[in-house]
């Protein structure tokens, strides 16, 4: 069975070091095809014995990708020499290829041409790396050839010219991707090439120098960059491209300690956002410089839309330079370093979503036709296309990919890969907010569904004689909810006592008992981490057959719950606290609206009632108590559409109401969070899966405190306790002044992230807006991935199951952690988006005339927050292109701007009208626009 | 990282199941009662046994039963990097204790009162599993000197990474940080001598790891025992039997 031989080989790590691996050769590995007589044919993927067998080589697989995924290619043979050679370069197209090959649909089959006795080839004397892997592609494809016999033809496919000279003298058919694909004959399929920059192009171009600039400056080589980066001259960091504004980027780097800011693209150097860049800080007296120039130039391009107030320090735009705002002021030195890019060390480019700058149809050129892509995100650049179908791609949305960017272009050139539909459709247009932000809303595979029970699901008698299931189908159980929910994820009860005590109980929906740990249902969940929820659809990360039947807590059915149960006195002291799994039947599915109702109402004195005005009075204590140690009454601009149910239309958009029977909902949620988070990590503490709000950092309060300063407020920001009290003391005069300035509070703070207990210390376990020392999340097993691990641990914790082996290895826990995090925040950037969108196809029938509030002074105008919709953004008082807006002058002190006669100013946190109206600048891009009345 | 592919290979081209190569040579040092070079895979080791001979130091001499000492030592070429090992560190009196106690179980030691036995173990090459090959070793290296032994003890280890129990692992996997569970067993009586562990593993993961390095332990056996049996003919041969 061991085939062996070992061999040497030799990898520098540092220093050099001889390293000795084995290396097993083997003859049980096999071919692939299921026609084949000789070999195994468990996992055969390829069916039809006449069909051409690809072999592709390692550049292709790195730069035609897409091309690869396209179903038109298929039966292509991916050899484990190729496959490490993908890795070591590009780990984002490796892990492409492996769902390739992993995919069942898809005729692709990895051959471990490595391992394999024949096929196995040892580096010849002289000979580079890549000549040897070149040969193995040549050997294994000529083993193919020999081993199917001449029935099947094996083609290799290779752009590497000396590569295919000598495949064609070993008699092995070979040819160049672009020469394969245009032998298919679908002319659409060559968009997705990637156009290899020929040497005979390059020639063409060099015969007029004129016409070709510089314009960026060369990347240092990797060696440079090293040993530049050892000495201190260069730091490296992740780039990372402000959102507001696409010239200006920053660089975290551990080596200063601080973030390195990046004006203007020719600094940026061909750098994306996400790449791992080395940076070269300039030197002081360049910052101010730099700064002036960007600002010169950024005026041609720099477009503020209208967008969505932000909810958190995380998506609101970064006010850096805001500060040294007047470039007038000229000691008031930048105090922050500025840099350039030097070299790239790590790309992080990707397929962008977006569409094509309107251009008008060129003449001739054999329909191949040069165009800019703009993509929707504007964070990047534009980037070069060539298509052959122009006319059908003008008006639509589109994913486009980025090639390469060499120092002679203004823009990186790249490749069409995929259409998604009409520009302005709102179908497209969501389809877009899905991609962009890596949200999977593909209906489930049916590997996924059959790990569903079957329907019509009810409670079974075995699961009423469970011993570790209490029956608690006697309690008046109840659930409020937003109303039409139908992933009712939550059900409350509360029983007075004889003792005069209160018995109050969560009931949280029994994700767990269906949802099994290393199952394809389960699988399916953690990489969803959460439910998304859009304006007019939602992206469940369960199916629909356990979001809204089988778990949802509705009324009237007996359903399975995990209950949290507490005696509290009546004033809300928990006297005992007990955790058990159960059988509910919820009598009353109310919402809030119908739930406040009943508490107002004087004349309801039915149990329910009674239940509700209970809760009620002991939420309000725990609510105070909570207060009390410091928990931040954050306030967001929420907003609600009314969607017509037939067009999708938005109806009607409106602030979002919280009502007390909210309050009382989120308090006994928060009280049975809190108290599952103390369980689990009694039991687990090195893997119980936390959640944490890291304290904002002074630089982070800073743009609240010198808001509140221009206004008069004085806030003390020293601790959470102290903030929350002078939150509660800024009362202006009108009603609306504290929820502004709560806004503008919860904006400067980070947000909350799910974090595995055994990565940090105690401390750091600290939430912040809760003021809590602990917490998680258990209640909404439905739509969020973490409160199925909790549950999980819970019910270890309570010997009811046996903890999963995942969670013993904590590098896994992390990660899946992290993606939560990154699952969790795209959700929310998702129906962010969802909702700008919504707005502006509800404002493009109706402009309409609203008050606004100054929230920020510009140079050339103010950034208005309409709070009625929930929308923030920029108000010119100087036209663009206008040059030269000496009328006005920013004082940078008072945040005030104020018309040079001194007949008008205004300053922040005023009240302004303004009008609002969708217009389109250009044809199929609608944007809001704001002014001033 | 990836130590199993999807395909079902290991970084050397095993399957999670499979033992490196091993061969072994009995009579390597002369000068010895017994001795045996063991390899698994780029493991290598050495062992020799002298005795039983009178106990060197008085008071230590037993005299109900033989007295086993074992010293492990790993040669200063056997890693990569040249580093002088210190003799006698935490780890190899560790490992030297673990093989004595091995063998102890073992050696019929009732039989040859108030003598003194030595197993002297070396690493020539390391690439993961050092505790295993010696115990190997110094198994075969015991019967070469016509030790009388209850049974063979055969060692062999087991991991558990990327979900999958991965049987021998190699330095590259050994140093992944995952459980390594080492186990010894007699495998005629089947009885274990010896289980090792440094990490946490769930109830039944562990009790698979355990069981497939017991089918590893039993496959060295057959090894050993045909080994054995390979140098017992040809000692007959040279006796010209």
């Amino acid at each position: 069975m061991l085939q062996s031989k070992s061999f040497v080989r030799k990898t520098k790590q540092g220093k050099v070091v001889k390293v000795v691996r084995e290396h097993y050769l083997r003859d049980d590995i096999y071919c692939g095809a299921s026609f084949c007589k000789v070999c195994d044919t468990n996992g055969a993927r390829f069916v039809s014995p006449g069909s051409t067998i690809l072999v592709v080589d390692t550049n292709v697989v790195l730069n035609q990708i897409d091309l690869l995924e396209n179903t038109a290619i298929d039966d292509v043979v991916v050899l484990s020499v190729v496959l490490d050679e993908v890795k070591n370069k590009n780990l984002g197209v490796y892990n492409r290829l492996r769902a390739l090959c992993s995919n069942s649909l898809r005729r692709f089959f990895v051959f471990s041409n490595e391992h394999h006795k024949d096929t196995y080839v040892k580096a010849m004397t002289g000979e580079s790396p890549n000549d040897r892997n070149d040969r193995a592609i040549r050997v294994a494809a000529q083993w193919y050839q020999n081993h199917l016999g001449s029935a099947t033809k094996i083609l290799m496919i290779t752009n590497d010219r000396e590569n295919k000279r000598k495949a064609t003298e070993e008699g092995i058919s070979s040819e160049t991707v672009e020469s394969y694909v245009k032998s298919l004959g679908q002319p659409a399929l060559l968009d997705l090439l990637v156009q290899p920059h020929t040497s005979e192009d390059m020639e063409i171009e060099d015969l007029r120098p004129s016409k070709k600039k510089v314009i960026y400056t060369e990347h240092k080589p990797m060696s440079e960059i090293t040993t530049g980066m050892r000495c201190g001259f260069y730091h490296q960091g992740k780039l990372r491209v402000n959102r507001y504004n696409p010239f200006e980027a920053y660089v975290g780097s551990e080596s200063i300690g601080d973030e390195i800011i990046i004006f203007g693209r020719e600094n940026m150097n061909r750098a994306f956002d996400g790449d791992i860049v080395a940076v070269e800080v300039l030197t002081q007296d360049q910052w101010l410089n730099e700064k002036s120039l960007h600002i010169a130039d950024e005026d041609d391009e720099e477009d503020d839309g209208v967008h969505l107030a932000p909810s958190s320090a995380d998506d609101a735009p970064r006010i850096a330079n805001s500060a040294q705002g007047s470039s007038e002021n000229a000691n008031n030195a930048p105090s922050r370093r500025s840099g350039r890019v030097v070299g790239i060390i790590k790309r992080n480019w990707h397929a962008y979503c977006g569409s094509l700058e309107p251009m008008a149809m060129p003449a001739g050129n054999a329909g191949i036709a040069h165009a800019l892509f703009v993509s929707k995100d504007r964070r990047f650049p534009k980037i070069r296309i060539q298509t052959r179908q122009l006319g059908n791609l003008l008006d639509k949305r589109i994913i486009v990919a980025v090639d390469t960017w060499d120092c002679q272009s203004r823009y990186p050139s790249g490749h069409y890969v995929r259409t998604i539909g009409d520009i302005g459709d709102r179908e497209t247009e969501t389809e877009v907010v899905l991609i962009e932000n890596d949200i999977d809303a593909k209906p489930f595979t049916s590997q996924v569904l059959a790990c569903l029970p079957p329907l019509p699901w009810s409670v079974s008698s075995e699961d009423l004689s469970n011993p570790i299931r209490q029956d608690l189908r006697h309690l008046r159980i109840f659930s409020v909810d937003p109303p039409g929910c139908k992933d009712i994820d939550d059900a409350l009860h509360c029983t007075s006592l004889p003792n005069g005590n209160f018995e109050v109980g969560v009931h949280i929906a029994d994700v767990t008992n269906f949802v099994h740990p290393g199952t394809p249902l389960d699988n399916e969940a953690t990489q969803r981490g959460t439910s998304t929820y859009l304006v007019e659809r939602r992206i469940d990360m369960l199916p629909k057959p356990l979001t809204e039947d089988i778990c949802s807590l509705r009324a009237d059915v007996e359903r399975l719950a995990f209950s949290v149960i507490w005696e509290m006195t009546s004033d809300a002291h928990v006297i005992s606290t007990r955790y058990t799994k159960s059988v509910i039947k919820s009598c009353a599915a109310l919402s809030y609206v119908e739930a406040q109702a009943r508490m107002d109402d004087s004349r309801l004195l039915d149990p329910v009632t009674t239940d509700l005005r209970n809760m009620n009075m002991l939420a309000k204590i725990m609510r105070a108590r909570r207060i009390e140690r410091g928990a931040i009454t954050l306030a967001s601009a929420e907003v609600k559409f009314q969607v017509d149910t037939e067009t999708h239309d938005p109806l009607d958009i409106g602030m979002y109401q919280i009502r007390e029977a909210n309050q009382m909902v989120e308090e006994f949620m928060l009280a049975a969070n809190v108290s599952v988070a103390e369980q689990i990590l009694k039991s687990f503490p090195q893997c119980s899966l936390l959640r944490r709000h890291p304290s904002p950092t002074k630089e982070m309060l800073e743009p609240l405190l010198r808001t509140a300063a221009s206004v008069g407020l004085d806030l003390d920001v020293s601790s959470s306790k102290a903030l929350a009290d002078s939150l509660d003391r800024a009362v202006g005069e009108d009603p609306y002044f504290n929820k502004l300035i709560r806004i503008l509070a919860t904006r400067c703070m980070t947000q909350a992230v799910y974090f595995c207990s055994g990565e940090l210390s105690p401390p750091e376990f600290h939430h912040y807006g809760l003021a809590a020392p602990l917490y998680t999340h258990f209640t909404s097993p439905i739509r969020r991935y973490a409160d199925v691990i909790v549950h999980r641990l819970l019910a270890a914790s309570l010997g009811i199951y046996k903890l999963p082996p995942i969670f013993q290895d904590r590098p896994q826990l992390t990660s899946i952690a992290d993606n939560l995090n990154y699952r969790h925040r795209n959700a929310q950037m998702a129906s962010r988006a969802s909702i700008e969108l919504h707005t502006i196809i509800f404002f493009r029938k109706r402009p309409t005339d609203t008050e606004a509030r100054i929230v920020k002074i510009r140079a050339n105008g103010f950034i208005v927050f309409v709070p009625k919709y929930g929308i923030e953004g920029p108000v010119y008082l100087t036209m663009r292109g206008e040059k030269g807006g000496g009328e006005w002058v920013v004082d940078e002190q008072q945040q005030k701007i104020r018309k040079i006669d001194g007949s008008i100013s205004y300053g922040v946190l005023q009240t302004v009208q303004i009008h609002m109206e969708v217009v389109e600048p250009q044809p199929n891009r609608p944007k809001l626009q704001l002014t001033l009345i | 990282m990836e130590f199993v592919s999807p395909e079902g290979l290991r970084l050397d081209g095993r399957r999670p199941m499979e033992m490196r190569q091993l061969r072994a040579e009995i009579g390597t040092v002369s000068r010895a009662d017994g001795s045996a070079v063991f390899e698994m895979g780029n493991t290598k080791v050495i062992a020799a046994v002298y005795g039983p001979r009178e106990v060197q130091h008085r008071s230590q001499q037993q005299n109900d039963k033989a007295l086993i000492r074992c010293e492990y030592t790993m040669a200063n070429f056997s890693t990569g990097d040249r580093m002088r090992k210190p003799k006698g560190d935490r780890r190899s009196t560790e490992i030297s204790l673990v093989i004595r106690q091995t063998m102890e179980a073992c050696i019929l030691t009732h039989l040859m009162p108030r003598s003194q036995i030595d197993i002297f173990v070396q690493v020539l090459q390391a690439d993961g599993g050092t505790r295993s090959a010696c115990i190997n070793a110094a198994t075969l290296a015991l019967a070469d000197a016509g030790i009388p032994m209850r049974d063979l003890v055969t060692s062999c280890s087991a991991g558990f990474l990327n979900s999958t129990p991965l049987l021998d692992l190699n330095y590259v996997e050994d140093s992944a940080g995952g459980p390594d569970v080492t186990v010894g067993i007699l495998p005629k009586l089947d009885k274990v001598t010896l289980l090792q562990m440094d990490a946490k593993l769930p109830m039944d993961i562990f009790e698979n790891v355990m069981q497939l390095a017991t089918e590893g332990c039993k496959a060295v056996a057959n090894y050993i025992r045909e080994v054995l049996i390979e140098n017992t003919k040809e000692l007959e041969n040279r006796r010209g039997l």
